[in-house]
């Protein structure tokens, strides 16, 4: 089934001058390898090409379900460039949870 | 039986209370009160320094010697000074900013109006490193050299790391003030000054690294940044529990919060603010270690305690980084909003002609925002703007450019505000402002160059 990772998943997003670290904290290990599989870190420059303008690279924390995006040139410019309203960009969590996904049928969410 | 939420003690079987008073520069006072009040602490830091801040307090500075320190300094220690000396905890805060000596005399002064005679003041200098600012400096992320850069420089300073602060205590400081240091280094001093750390002990020192970076933001790891209102509950949430960490020798640790106070610390929070602002969780680099996080554990012990382990480390990396700030101009903002039948044709009709105002009679050459507050501002650029997703009830528009020039600056807000008469029908709300900017680049340089100082002041 096609879910939106808010469903699935929570982010936290930081910033350090203009590179954004969007954390995805996935609600289980099947959602966890889906979402490795299916947001790889190309992913976010192909879904937001005029925002996120560098290159893009994913860690991974896979007993915690953790992946960890981090893009260069995601900011604008950063906090002391940026003429976006949310300069340190700490809604692009929610951003990367409007991405869609597929979950195996069995794994629907309650 | 062992109390559940301890963690397990060391060789020396003591565990060691730190807590955080604070997250950033205007972060509440109240919950720091509670925590030095009630938190029976050993320790209690306040991180109250972003790059831009301190980029700001060396403005302050040049034009008045005695300022340029943290403006909340004086009522955060006048909150806690006081049961702070009562319950033998000793406070560790970056909030000397640009100016770490006035402030020390500053946290003297507010001891003695409270009648805290003999208080001994740590002042931590030594990160600024101005004078090692050349024109070849190769500066960070491809920037080029720092000849480069077209703009005034007002200051630079290096993180120093937990070594002065460890020092400061050991000399029987009370209060440690400093300026940049690393913030998770507020921390980690204290905790390798009360179980004898080595300072190249990388396993402990990445360890409590770990505990620095998840109490450094406060409320960020007891529930704030974290609510979604139908997935992710937060209890009292107006009320949040500063956090506090139950140490152990070998820098394992119990997060927690004071009974009684809103929030809640769970695996999620901790998590969460684990990764928060780190890239590579095997690599995080301070001026201490190259702490590694890829393994941690957490467990649930009890409630809103959360035990974690598995904080190890490397060695340090052999430079410090260094924040150089400069005159950044002004940024310039206005914002006026339509609302019912046709709101966002009018709003873009404004947008369309404030702009070729700022471009035709006031000579505006570089970028325009226009944002739909609503609509399309936070995620704006991420989005079509060409294709609103909906019609919206009203919408705000919101304009912003950056420039060097005053007058230039002031114009926008002043054409924001005059589509109220002369804009499309309907206009209301508007408001604008021009707020000084700074602008920074990092830069790396040799550990040797930046030389801390510790000395001690009696209140």
């Amino acid at each position: 089934m096609r879910v939106r990772l808010h469903e699935v998943a929570s982010a936290r997003a930081g910033d350090k001058g203009d590179v954004s670290s969007i954390a995805v904290f996935c609600d289980g290990p099947e959602v966890f390898e889906a979402v490795r599989a299916q947001v790889p870190p190309e992913r976010l420059s192909e879904e937001f090409p005029r925002l996120f303008r560098g290159p893009v690279r994913r860690y991974e924390i896979p007993h915690l379900h953790v992946l960890n995006y981090v893009i260069e040139r995601g900011l604008e410019g950063g906090v002391n460039a940026s003429l976006n309203l949310d300069a340190h960009g700490k809604s692009f969590s929610f951003l990367l949870l409007e991405l869609e996904i597929d979950l195996p049928r069995d794994q629907e969410t309650n | 039986m062992a109390d559940p939420i301890q963690p397990p003690a060391g060789p020396g079987g003591r565990r060691v209370r730190i807590g955080c008073g604070a997250g950033f520069s205007n972060d509440r006072i109240d919950p720091a009160r509670d925590l030095a009040e009630r938190g029976a602490l050993d320790f209690l830091f306040f991180e109250c320094l972003a790059e831009r801040t301190l980029a700001n307090a060396h403005a302050l500075r040049a034009a008045d010697p005695r300022a340029g320190y943290d403006p909340w300094l004086k009522k955060r220690m006048e909150a806690v000074l006081r049961p702070c000396r009562e319950a033998g905890t000793r406070v560790i805060s970056n909030m000397g900013s640009a100016n770490p000596a006035a402030a020390g005399e500053a946290v003297a002064e507010v001891a003695r109006s409270l009648g805290l005679q003999g208080l001994k003041v740590a002042v931590v200098e030594g990160d600024d490193v101005a004078a090692h600012m050349t024109p070849d400096l190769e500066l960070m992320d491809g920037e080029g050299r720092l000849g480069e850069v077209p703009l005034r420089m007002t200051g630079a300073n290096a993180y120093l790391g937990h070594e002065p602060i460890r020092e400061a205590l050991e000399a029987g400081a009370e209060v440690v003030i400093t300026g940049r240091c690393a913030d998770p280094s507020l921390a980690v001093g204290p905790l390798a000054h009360a179980f004898g750390w080595a300072a190249d002990d990388w396993a402990r020192l990445g360890a409590g690294t770990l505990v620095g970076h998840l109490l450094e933001c406060s409320t960020q790891v007891t529930g704030g940044y974290y609510a979604d209102p139908g997935r992710k509950e937060v209890p009292g949430l107006a009320f949040l529990g500063f956090p506090f960490a139950e140490v152990a020798e070998d820098g394992s640790a119990v997060i927690g919060k004071l009974d009684g106070t809103g929030g809640l610390v769970s695996r999620g929070t901790v998590l969460e603010q684990m990764l928060y602002e780190v890239h590579d969780p095997a690599a995080y680099l301070t001026p201490d270690v190259t702490a590694d996080f890829s393994r941690v554990r957490l467990a649930e012990p009890a409630r809103d305690r959360v035990a974690v382990s598995g904080g190890v480390g490397r060695a340090r990396p052999e430079t410090l980084k260094v924040t150089i700030g400069f005159d950044g101009g002004f940024l310039s903002e206005g914002e006026i909003s339509y609302a019912g039948p046709n709101a966002l044709a009018r709003a873009r009709l404004a947008g369309e002609v404030i702009e070729t105002r700022m471009r035709e009679v006031h000579g505006h050459q570089g970028p325009i925002r226009q944002d739909f507050i609503g609509l399309s501002s936070l995620h704006g650029t991420a989005h079509d703007l060409d294709a609103p997703p909906y019609e919206p009830a009203e919408v705000r528009l919101r304009m912003a450019l950056r420039t060097h020039d005053r007058d230039l600056a002031e114009a926008l807000p002043r054409e924001v505000e005059g589509a109220w008469l002369s804009g499309p029908a309907g206009g209301g709300g508007a408001r604008g402002r021009v707020t000084p900017a700074v602008t920074t680049r990092s830069a790396l340089l040799p550990r040797g160059l930046a030389r801390p100082t510790v000395r001690m002041i009696t209140a």
